[in-house]
């Protein structure tokens, strides 16, 4: 445990010690700063930074929240910065996080949880950093059509519609049953690290269902579990629910609205329910590749924010030509009808029941894209809260951590230069904000977070590891 | 072919019964077959529904088959305009400053489905050609020498059934280790493992081939050798290998058909931008047209493979005809 903390203060060192060297010593950071600061007279920007890297791969997973990455493709907005990108899906994510850290992709489409796990050394060791965060919520926990048919009994009903929040308390007596009967209960979710894990077993907890623990031995993740969890890719999920080995599962878009198309299950909460802002996704990078070629770093952030500017401007208006794009068969390539929902703002949760959910997809608004160290710091909680993160770590780890993975000053330079060209405009951007939301509220359970106070948050909630609790297996 | 052969044989012995006979068997049979199988296969196809709705019929193949061409041709004008744009965006920074560096980039856009088959082919001929390399001298050692056919059995026999799948991690990781990419890197890494991969699937056929090959050369041949005092190289390259070239050919056709089946495999995996990434992206998108373009990735498949065999074949008689055997 000291050793622990003793690890973490040096992790401190070395990150006030990066921050003098690049402020000053680096040469390549040096230029970076002269580059925007001579930006601003003139607006010139756009035609003096010498780009290290022009020739760029970045990869994917066919999900709508890689909107900004498509979009900057399809757009131009890459080439307006004079990177040449080629965009790639990727098999999985496991694929996409090992070809990122082995140097195949430049960057990529990423999960928070990819990034900051393998910073802490969680699965795969390696320095990942995001400058751009991918928006907000665009998942939802869907159930198969007879565990719907089960939990529509106790969910209180409207005008003949259930009232949606839907909690995790109706599924409780359904998976209580299923214990009766002998029966194990699985759901799906699309990696350990995922934001659709933490998601799923932050509403299950929430109804009182127990999702389960890591621990260092057992990274199956099921320990003490009322409901299974386990990972399947996310195209595959509908045909896994349909052939009865999974009852539900979370995962993004299109895939819950796939399976209302295909009649084999009802998707019941959304992200924007569980939290009403829950980060989605990051664009990650390795730190070594940032740390080398910063001019190129800060041109793709320039673009990844005008993208995610496009795809919200006008309340939404281009988002069925977005939608359009998608469904190309080398981006998601999924039919137009099935995307084209939840992109504009409406969700088919049952055949007949369409709900207005603008809160849907957000890609630029509310600061969507400004990755905010606080978010770092509960996707970093809910890995401590489920066994990930083995042992307690004080709250100055926690901060660290999150200052180490998320690049918030590299998005307001691109934020800076961008409205140097004239083609943003400030009050857009959180541009005093030191990272941190201070206290937050919108969580399905009611319990508010504070990024600062990462050991009193998780102190707060009734299932899930706090203190200096630990996992016996 | 061989019956196509035939056919031509027997015009020369100018009896129209034979020759019909052969036009039948070699001609009439296969097309029959073929139609009927279209017929079935249509017939079949609309009453079979997935959750992508109907398996698609010949017709929305067809249809299907003229799409992806299309989309290559379109695919074409827009990589031409992006290296005009690109001349014009150099051209105007030399103009602001005539010491600019510019650099021509590549097209960044997807591959075409041609793209994808063109790099299926250069990459299971890359490890083949690797593999062939390794096999037969390996085989030569291994005809030649008890004590080498001794030692390398066991080892044969261990990797051999080994599928692709389960070597890809590892070439995955030891390529990711040993090989580091720049711009200017002549091979991506996926390249590298589908085609390593496919090297140590294929290797087998060749090796064992040429090892039965050589070892099975005629005592009388060698004998002569000896009492000629040939030297090793005259040896090898006058006695050994002409005898055991018809059973090395053997061996590599059988290796390039095993290559071609695994490659479709290991690229699916390592996201190498083949025939094999190109199935498992459509099986990924599960939009109402995957199923049709994954069958016309399955014919392709099928085709040429079927155009491989025929090659080797064709290289086979090429290099050993008259050869003694």
């Amino acid at each position: 445990m000291s050793k622990m903390i003793g690890a973490a203060t040096g992790q401190a060192g070395i990150n006030r010690r990066d921050v003098l060297r690049s402020a000053s010593a680096t040469a390549a950071t040096a230029v970076l700063i002269s580059a925007v600061k001579a930006a601003f007279p003139s607006g010139a920007y756009a035609q003096s930074p010498r780009l290290e890297k022009e020739q760029l791969k970045f990869g994917f997973i066919k999900l709508t929240d890689c909107a900004p990455v498509l979009i900057a493709q399809d757009k131009g907005f890459f080439e307006d910065e004079g990177l040449f990108v080629t965009v790639e899906a990727q098999a999985n994510w496991k694929v996409l996080l090992d070809r990122v850290i082995g140097g195949e992709l430049d960057g990529a489409h990423m999960l928070p949880g990819q990034a900051i796990g393998a910073t802490i050394g969680f699965g795969t060791q390696a320095e990942v950093v995001a400058p751009f965060a991918m928006g907000l919520n665009t998942l939802a926990v869907t159930v198969s059509n007879d565990v719907w048919a089960a939990m529509k009994k106790h969910i209180p009903h409207q005008g003949g519609k259930p009232v949606h929040p839907i909690k995790a308390d109706a599924l409780k007596p359904v998976v209580e049953q299923y214990k009766v009967a002998g029966r194990k209960f699985n759901m799906g979710m699309v990696f350990p690290t995922s934001t659709h894990n933490y998601e799923l077993r932050y509403w299950l907890a929430a109804g009182g269902l127990h999702p389960g623990f890591y621990s260092p031995s057992d990274i199956s993740g099921q320990i003490g579990a009322d409901v299974l969890i386990s990972v399947t890719p996310p195209p595959q999920m509908p045909a896994t629910l349909e052939s009865g080995t999974i009852h539900g599962y979370c995962v993004g878009e299109p895939w819950n609205q796939q399976a209302v198309f295909k009649g084999i299950g009802v998707p019941v909460v959304t992200a924007y329910h569980i939290w009403n802002r829950t980060p989605e996704k990051v664009f990650g990078m390795r730190r070594d590749f940032a740390d080398r070629n910063p001019n190129t770093t800060l041109a793709i952030t320039k673009a990844l924010v005008r993208a995610a500017m496009w795809l919200d401007e006008g309340n939404g208006r281009n988002r069925p030509e977005a939608a359009k794009i998608f469904s190309k068969r080398e981006y998601i390539g999924a039919d137009y009808d099935v995307i084209v929902g939840p992109i504009t703002g409406v969700y088919q949760y049952e055949k007949g029941d369409t709900r207005p959910l603008p809160q849907f997809n957000i890609y630029f608004k509310d600061n969507a894209s400004y990755p905010y160290y606080g978010d770092a710091v509960w996707y970093l909680t809910q890995m401590r809260r489920w066994g990930q993160i083995a042992e307690a770590k004080p709250d100055a780890w926690y901060l660290d951590t999150a200052k180490k993975v998320y690049l918030p000053n590299v998005y307001l330079q691109a934020a800076k230069a961008l409205i140097a060209e004239g083609k943003a405009s400030a009050p857009d951007f959180p541009m005093t904000s030191d990272g941190f939301h201070g206290e937050q509220g919108g969580f399905i359970d009611g319990v508010a977070f504070d990024a600062r106070q990462p050991n009193a948050y998780l102190g707060k909630f009734q299932i899930g590891l706090k203190g200096s609790d630990t996992v016996r297996s | 072919m061989e019956r196509v052969l035939s056919m031509f044989g027997s015009i020369t012995t100018g009896d129209p019964r034979e020759w019909l006979r052969a036009l039948w068997f070699g001609l009439g049979v296969p097309v029959l077959a073929i139609a009927l199988f279209l017929v079935v296969w249509a017939a079949g196809a609309a009453r079979v529904q997935t959750s992508l709705g109907a398996v698609p019929g010949p017709m929305q193949v067809l249809a299907q088959a003229r799409n992806l061409l299309e989309d290559h041709a379109a695919e074409r004008a827009k990589r031409a305009q992006f290296y005009e744009r690109q001349e014009a965006r150099n051209a105007k920074r030399v103009a602001e400053d005539p010491k600019a560096q510019v650099k021509v980039h590549r097209w960044t856009g997807k591959p075409t489905f041609v793209d994808q088959i063109s790099t299926s082919l250069k990459t299971v001929f890359t490890g083949f050609l690797l593999a062939t390399l390794v096999a037969v001298p390996l085989g030569i050692l291994c005809g030649s020498s008890r004590v080498v056919q001794a030692a390398l059995n066991p080892i044969i026999q261990v990797f051999r059934p080994v599928s692709p799948l389960a070597w890809l991690p590892i070439v995955t990781l030891i390529v990711s280790a040993v090989y580091v990419t720049s711009d200017t890197a002549w091979f991506e890494k996926s390249f590298l493992v589908s085609a390593i991969t496919v090297t140590l699937c294929s290797l087998w056929p060749t090796l064992i081939n040429t090892g039965l090959g050589v070892s099975s050369i005629d005592r009388d041949l060698v004998n002569v050798g000896r009492v000629l005092k040939l030297s090793w190289y005259t040896k090898v390259f006058k006695v050994v290998l002409p005898s055991a070239l018809p059973l090395i050919f053997t061996g590599m056709r059988l290796s390039l058909g095993v290559g071609w089946m695994v490659l479709i495999a290991a690229e699916m995996l390592a996201q190498n931008p083949g025939l094999g990434k190109f199935v498992w992206d459509e099986f990924q998108n599960g939009s109402q047209d995957s199923l049709g373009r994954i069958m016309v990735a399955v014919l392709t498949i099928g085709i040429i493979g079927f155009l491989l065999d025929r090659l080797m074949v064709a290289l086979q008689s090429a290099f050993t005809h008259g050869a003694t055997r």
